[in-house]
């Protein structure tokens, strides 16, 4: 018996959930599809129910699908001891129950025989033993699974009856769930769930009926649908490969492309098709962004890698034997590039400067006025910037060519073309400077200084470029911060941590010499002395520094793997230069790992609380004096702190701070010994100020290139 | 010469009206009221009343209707072949949503000749929102082999009121529609009957109106008689208040939206014309969407709104 109720419990349930739905957004699958299926474990979880349960989750733009497998059939019983009253109370003085220990046993549903007695830290107690049922997967289920999909979340929800009505992304039209083979019994949002699916739209075969996940899997397979997003992908890779192999032409990588077609069709396949080669006259930029933002086609590529007359669309077809399907899209396409020609040739019937007064109509900001008003304060920036560049011997920075860029750079935001095709943004201003005979270096950095819109975007190519884009940022941080725009949690509308960024990338990876503190006063200064007219505080000063920093930190620990506490080693002591910075970092990077640093940054920490216990005010520091000096041990430290710290600054003037750094960990002997043999808080006053002061020199000489007590503590953000 | 004869191709595809009756004998078999164009100027068919009021309130109702829609900013003096001053939309309203909405829809289209099954049907998200009139939707673009012909929106909310039944808005874009079945790349190619062409009916019409947007209408008196129909719809609707009794079912709500209709197109005449700076261009457009608001307010008080709604819903 024992064994075979052992194999009941033993015994596990799959389940088949599919929630069928008026199309999904794409875009938004692979999220639900996760949460879909991290909703279910922890629902099983309250339950204790998950263990050794695979959830699966999968989708379609129809349809959102779980399958579950090594459910246990039912929750394990739980035993409950429940206490009643105490024994002197439940027994009379013979031994007989009272009225209370009947009471007790009533209310447990039990015989007196099986209500016992406990023993308590209070006394004896009346006690009875309560076994409350497991119950079984399926009762469980009915409450989960439409938990499950009623927490899912969603963008912007809708509902589809009323205001009374479910919310959901889009309207559910069905619902499967099947648990071992037998329909569960539910209704959510109106629809009550059975066993009964759809196909694909137009290829699929009336109501399918389905017992489990692999039949469910086979027959939607058999009518038009693939429930796997990666099975989709695949396939489609696949083909698209096949296309090209066989064109002899490369595919126009496109990952996030890739991913979203999968999502956007249930029977996915690939089909190519031409444009005329008359089109090959515009940029290649304008017909990859034709062929992708609204039609998601793929591009191709000849070997140069300059485009080729030939898209691949993916449609959600198996095949178009008539090619009315391949003709459709090539008219649409042919409509879409003959409106890219025209806006071209439009746009450009007058110059690009033409457009400034246009600008006037385009706001930046409310408060920071139009993109004209913006423009003349970029100007302003990247004239301000490339004048220190020069004078700081950078030869080649060129004031009026950044001048001239910065002029243009917004006014492709009022023609036709970027209007259509917002994601140009610059492109196509770079774009239109060339053809009108801008110096390259010019139309360059308008093309680039929208640039780098991410950690892993490359920076504008030139210099030129490089002053615009830091330019734009400062003024877009500056002028957004003065009026209050700060970034806070996920709120970030004018993008200003992306800002950031790119201003940090800039300077790092061009290795320019800024003052973050001296540019962003350039920026305020361009916005007080340019509409809108207005003050930036000191304090908003402060605080673009800090914001600036803070992304800085996040870069060199992001990007370069710069540990937290060299980034915060460094950065305490100063990092408005942000080259130095990085110099610094570098240099301590390397020296830390020599035997003698880590036990002198751990010295350093210590003189520095003993610095921070003595109180020791700043305008009690003395100069040292040698004389009160009582052990040899402190003379040896005293002569080696001189004349290191001639050294170190030598070392620094030129710049090279690993060596300057080497000095420093050369110390460790000297302080090593002080600290073995000194008695800092000696009973002298004077004995006792004059360590300190020595301390203090040590601090004050030998952590200008990094703060050492700053490395090895606990990870700070 | 009969060679010659025989060699002429028939031409494929409906002409534009026979388009439009096709479209309108679906549609009224489906229980539509089949509706006249609004007399006033609009920039799509969601602001005829049909439209931008049935959907309020409780009452059942399925509208179809063709509403020639002007965009004066869209105008390319007829020297464009896709884009329009005026273009021609199929509206339909669905109150409330009917669960096989999607199905009659396909069946719209199998109905103008489309085989569903040759061809790439696709629904992709595209929410509609319309700033003016404080209405906004849930739905998608209705692409076919990659050409938008259809918004197919779930209305949330119009005049800034959440509706309750919620309605299926159906937008057909009529040209595009036409020039696919036809198989014509410029719009003005379009056969409109056996004998006209699209072009020989409209392009005056476009070539004029996108001269006059452009290049001639009267800033100054656009923006005086902006205020003047903004004045009228405000003090149209703010007397609904006041009036009581059998003088509410007559209180002309229905005018005051009509001024409002006014603004917003006059507001489009200003757009084009270049003359509305950004900050304003925000501002005017609340200052139509506030008695847009008020109107559809007002509009639900007076055929019952809330009494009716408890009344409807048991």
């Amino acid at each position: 018996m024992s064994a075979a109720k052992e194999k009941m419990i033993e015994k596990r349930v799959e389940v088949l959930l599919e929630v069928g739905c008026e199309e999904i957004p794409a875009g938004m699958l692979p999220k639900a599809e996760e949460e879909l299926r991290a909703n279910l474990q922890k629902l099983l979880a309250a339950e204790n129910l998950s263990d050794g349960v695979t959830v699966e989750t999968f989708s379609a733009p129809r349809r959102l699908v779980a399958s579950l497998r090594g459910l246990r059939e039912k929750q394990a019983d739980v035993v409950n001891e429940v206490t009643g009253p105490p024994k002197t109370v439940a027994y009379d003085a013979v031994g007989e129950p009272t009225r209370a220990a009947l009471s007790f046993a009533e209310k447990q549903g039990l015989p007196l025989k099986d209500i016992y007695i406990v023993k308590t830290p209070k006394g004896e107690y009346l006690a009875a033993k309560q076994t409350k049922r497991g119950r079984t997967a399926e009762q469980i289920l009915q409450e989960i699974l439409p938990r499950a999909i009623h927490d899912l979340s969603w963008p912007r929800s809708m509902t589809w009856t009323g205001i009374d009505g479910a919310r959901f992304i889009r309207p559910i039209r069905w619902l499967v769930a099947i648990v071992n083979g037998k329909p569960l019994k539910f209704s959510f949002a109106g629809v009550t769930a059975g066993d009964i699916t759809l196909g694909h739209r137009f290829l699929g075969k009336g109501p399918l009926r389905v017992k489990n996940f692999a039949d469910y899997e086979k027959k939607l397979a058999a009518n038009g649908v693939m429930v796997r997003p990666a099975n989709r992908q695949e396939g489609i890779s696949k083909e698209l490969a096949a296309h090209a192999k066989r064109s002899g032409y490369r595919i126009h990588e496109d990952a996030e492309l890739l991913k979203l077609v999968a999502y956007l069709n249930e029977c996915p396949s690939v089909l190519e098709g031409n444009f005329d080669p008359a089109y090959l006259a515009l940029p290649d930029e304008i017909l990859i962004t034709v062929m992708r933002g609204h039609q998601k086609y793929f591009a191709v590529e000849k070997r140069g890698g300059e485009v080729a007359p030939h898209f691949l669309a993916v449609i959600n077809l198996p095949k178009d034997p008539k090619g009315l399907v391949r003709a459709g899209h090539e008219r649409v396409l042919r409509a879409r590039l003959a409106d890219a020609q025209f806006f071209w040739e439009s746009d450009q019937k007058c110059r690009l400067a033409d457009y400034l007064p246009k600008l006037e109509r385009v706001t930046y900001e409310s408060r920071l006025g139009s993109y004209r008003d913006k423009v003349e304060r970029v100007r302003a920036i990247a004239r301000w910037l490339t004048e220190q560049w020069f004078n700081s011997g950078i030869l080649h920075a060129h004031v009026a060519e950044a001048d001239r860029a910065a002029e243009l750079s917004k006014c492709d935001l009022a023609t036709e073309m970027v209007r259509e095709f917002t994601e140009l943004q610059g492109i196509v201003g770079g774009l239109y400077a060339r053809a009108q005979g801008e110096p390259d270096d010019v139309a360059d950095a308008i093309y680039d200084h929208y640039r780098p819109v991410g950690l892993d975007d490359p920076i504008p190519r030139n210099l030129t470029g490089c002053a615009v884009a830091l330019a734009d940022k400062l003024d877009s941080v500056v002028g957004c911060f003065a009026v209050g725009l700060v970034p806070t949690g996920s709120s970030d509308p004018y993008a200003l941590r992306r800002a950031a960024l790119g201003i940090v990338k800039i300077i790092l990876e061009r290795k320019l010499p800024v003052s973050l503190s001296l540019s962003i006063g350039a920026a305020a200064k361009a916005l007080l002395t340019n509409p809108p007219k207005k003050g930036v505080t000191p304090a908003q000063e402060t605080q673009v520094v800090e914001f600036l920093l803070d992304r800085a930190k996040f870069v060199l620990r992001e990007r370069e793997k710069f540990g937290y506490d060299e980034v915060n080693a460094v950065f305490r002591v100063g990092a408005d230069d942000l080259v130095d910075a990085h110099k610094r970092l570098v240099a301590l990077k390397a020296i830390r790992k020599s035997k003698n640093f880590e036990p002198l940054a751990v010295s350093f920490k210590r003189i520095r609380n003993i610095l921070e216990k003595s109180n020791l005010k700043k305008e009690e520091s003395q100069a040292i004096q040698p004389d009160l000096f009582e052990s040899p041990a402190e003379r040896e430290l005293f002569s080696a702190v001189r004349s290191a710290a001639a050294r170190v600054q030598t070392e620094k003037r030129a710049g090279k701070y690993q060596e300057a750094l080497e000095v420093i960990a050369g110390l460790r002997k000297a302080v090593d010994e002080f600290f073995e043999q000194v008695m800092v808080m000696a009973e002298n006053e004077a004995v006792r100020k004059n360590r300190l002061a020595l301390l203090s020199e040590i601090l004050r000489e030998f952590t200008t290139i990094a703060d050492f007590s700053e490395l090895g503590g606990e990870e700070r953000r | 010469m009969t060679a010659k004869v025989k060699l002429e191709k028939k031409p494929a595809g409906l002409t534009f009206q026979d388009l439009i009756l096709k479209f309108s004998h679906y549609w009224v078999k489906q229980g539509c009221i089949l509706q006249q164009p609004y007399d006033v100027e609009v920039g799509a068919g969601t602001m005829h009343p049909e439209t931008f009021l049935r959907v309020l309130g409780p009452q059942p109702y399925r509208v179809a209707y063709v509403q020639p829609s002007r965009r004066p900013a869209d105008g390319r003096y007829g020297e464009n072949p896709n884009r329009l001053y005026k273009h021609t939309q199929f509206q339909v309203i669905l109150k409330p949503s009917p669960a096989d909405v999607q199905d009659v829809y396909l069946q719209s289209l199998a109905a103008i000749g489309i085989v569903l099954k040759e061809h790439d049907i696709r629904f992709e998200e595209d929410n509609w929102e319309s700033p003016t009139l404080g209405a906004w939707g849930i739905g998608w673009q209705v692409l076919l082999d990659g050409l938008e012909i259809t918004q197919f929106t779930y209305f949330q909310q119009s005049g800034g009121i959440d509706l309750d039944p919620i309605s299926v808005e159906l937008t057909y874009g009529l040209e595009r529609i036409c020039a696919f079945l036809q198989d014509v790349e410029s719009v003005y190619d379009l056969r409109w009957s056996a004998d006209k062409k699209y072009g020989d009916i409209r392009l005056a019409e476009e070539q004029q109106f996108s001269e006059y947007s452009f290049n001639r209408s009267d800033a100054k008196a656009i923006r005086e008689e902006f205020e003047l129909h903004e004045k009228q719809a405000k003090e149209l609707v703010g007397g609904f208040a006041a009036t009581k009794g059998k003088d509410r079912e007559r209180y002309p709500i229905l005018p005051a939206y009509d001024h409002c209709l006014k603004c917003s197109h006059l507001f489009n005449l200003m757009d084009a014309r270049g003359v509305i700076s950004t900050t304003e261009r925000a501002a005017l457009m609340a200052r139509v969407r506030t008695v847009a608001c008020q109107a559809a307010a007002a509009y639900l008080e007076q055929i019952g709104g809330p009494a009716l709604r408890r009344e409807v819903r048991g």
